[in-house]
């Protein structure tokens, strides 16, 4: 794989994008390349541009915005040293201070996420290595509400139907997963999904879709999804070891 | 001592909030205490017709926040208990005649004068849905035994708690015993579970809350029947009163043979 063009991650405040390369166009390039990837994961998301010395002119703004537009996303600041490019950014009515520390500027009705995300690298397939980042959320995940988190997530509640958790990591719910959970949603295969009861709308776990069958009846019991062999399968938890 | 604002709401149009926010007014007012009912639907006012106080209105909600007459004129008084009051929504205007602020005031004003301030909220989670939730202290959430209703009372309590914290008791409506037992109809239990909030009001399907509305004299002034008793059980439990939930019985064979159910 050639050089990055740039690095992504997710923070508290939004997606901060940081430019590696001089070149604008290989920036673009791979920033799209990222979003493709993980699409489900940035989609709705905002994004701070954290440009260092490097200028963002009025044509580079607009090719940018052209591309999260796409995503659904949101160019929300513009981070620079470079006293044009934050004339260029006011200018355009975006932020150029990040305001401080606040779990409220998350979207209402949505989200939470919190704590010191791991990097998110725009290669895919970047493992959050084992033990490293969880976020643990108590309470119930109600129709409409969502979880979006670079790391593992942990729910200790019930997760109901139309509700979501959308992971780079693991998903373990202690609890009812009703909803729909995306594990390794930025290309991790190895993520799992546990449950006390998994009885979920849809799995996904990295690229990979899963549906329960329509007419499954069954004990209620612990089970953990994962992919084998191209598709996701999901087996009770006491044969696992 | 300002009175306990308290809304009634659902997500989902057509599971009862407007049949339980009549009954509970009249339950409330049956048990002495000083009521408003607002009927916060702008535009699909229906509150009126179920009090059977439709031909008593001079003006309404709106012509009030406009300036067009004091509190007192927009509201209508029952004609059986003189300490329940009903304010009526415009028919002719729109959800967006109102903001959240206006109708915080009204509420608090309307709290000033009497123990309660029920508020009948529109359907939907839109403006009408905020506007009605923003000034309640409690907020009283209506589903149906069935799965599109309880999912959207359970995108209601999200927005509850995401926005305003306010809390949230559960009332489940339109239930048949018989379904139930059958396994064809979800059971109360189930919802609760779903649902994870405080249960208030368990009330039985019964054709006669449908006449009784349509004569505008609700089923709870009929003491006799189930679903009367159990309306005014909620309102019991609003004053704080420990009422235990009364076991949902299928009709028996006689009672069926006699229609009295």
């Amino acid at each position: 794989m050639e050089e990055m063009a740039l690095t992504l991650k997710g923070t508290q405040q939004g997606i901060v994008l940081r430019p590696l390369s001089d070149s604008w166009d290989d920036v673009l390039q791979g920033l799209e390349n990222a979003l493709q990837d993980a699409e489900a994961f940035f989609r709705g998301g905002r994004l701070i541009a954290e440009m260092g010395r490097q200028e963002l002119t009025k044509e580079k703004l607009a090719s940018l915005r052209a591309i999260l537009d796409r995503y659904d996303m949101e160019l929300w600041a513009v981070l620079s040293d470079n006293e044009q490019t934050i004339h260029t950014a006011r200018t355009h009515g975006l932020r150029t201070r990040l305001p401080g520390e606040t779990v409220g500027m998350l979207p209402k009705d949505q989200s939470i996420a919190v704590a010191t995300p791991p990097d998110v690298t725009p290669s895919g397939g970047a493992r959050p290595d084992p033990g490293e980042y969880a976020l643990v959320v108590q309470r119930t995940l109600r129709s409409g509400q969502s979880i979006k988190y670079p790391g593992h997530v942990i729910l200790v509640g019930d997760v109901n139907p139309g509700a979501e958790i959308i992971a780079g990591g693991h998903i373990i719910v202690w609890g009812k997963m009703r909803g729909l959970a995306h594990a390794g949603a930025l290309g991790d295969e190895h993520a799992l999904i546990c449950a006390i009861e998994l009885t979920p709308a849809q799995l996904r776990i990295a690229g990979y879709f899963g549906r329960p069958p329509e007419s499954r009846r069954r004990k209620l019991a612990p089970e953990t999804a994962r992919v084998s062999e191209g598709t996701i399968v999901v087996e009770p938890w006491h044969t696992r070891k | 001592m300002a009175g306990k604002i308290i809304t009634i709401s659902s997500g989902k149009g057509g599971v009862g909030k407007t049949t339980i926010t009549a009954n509970i007014g009249l339950g409330l007012a049956m048990l002495g205490a000083r009521v408003i009912c607002i009927d916060a639907d702008i535009g699909l006012r229906n509150l009126d017709v179920m009090l059977g106080l439709e031909n008593r209105i001079v003006y309404d909600i709106i012509n009030y926040i406009e300036g067009r007459c004091r509190f007192r004129q927009a509201l209508v008084r029952d004609k059986r208990f003189p300490e329940l009051f009903m304010m009526p929504a415009a028919q002719t205007r729109a959800k967006d005649a109102i903001s959240i602020e206006q109708m915080k005031s009204v509420a608090h004003e309307a709290a000033q004068m009497v123990d309660y301030v029920l508020i009948d909220s529109p359907a939907g989670i839109e403006h009408g849905f905020r506007c009605a939730s923003a000034p309640a202290e409690l907020v009283l959430v209506v589903a149906n035994p069935e799965i599109a209703s309880v999912r959207d009372a359970d995108r209601v309590v999200g927005l509850l708690e995401a926005e305003t914290n306010t809390p949230a008791r559960l009332i489940i409506n339109r239930i048949k015993p018989e379904m139930v037992q059958r396994k064809e109809m979800l059971a109360p239990e189930d919802v609760v579970d779903m649902l994870a909030i405080d249960l208030i009001g368990l009330i039985p399907e019964d054709p006669e809350i449908l006449t009784a509305s349509n004569r505008g004299n609700p089923i709870v002034l009929n003491n006799g029947s189930p679903a009367g008793k159990a309306f005014l059980d909620i309102s019991r439990r609003l004053q704080g009163e420990d009422v235990p939930f009364a076991p949902l019985k299928p009709p028996s064979f006689f009672q069926r043979l006699l229609g009295s159910h």
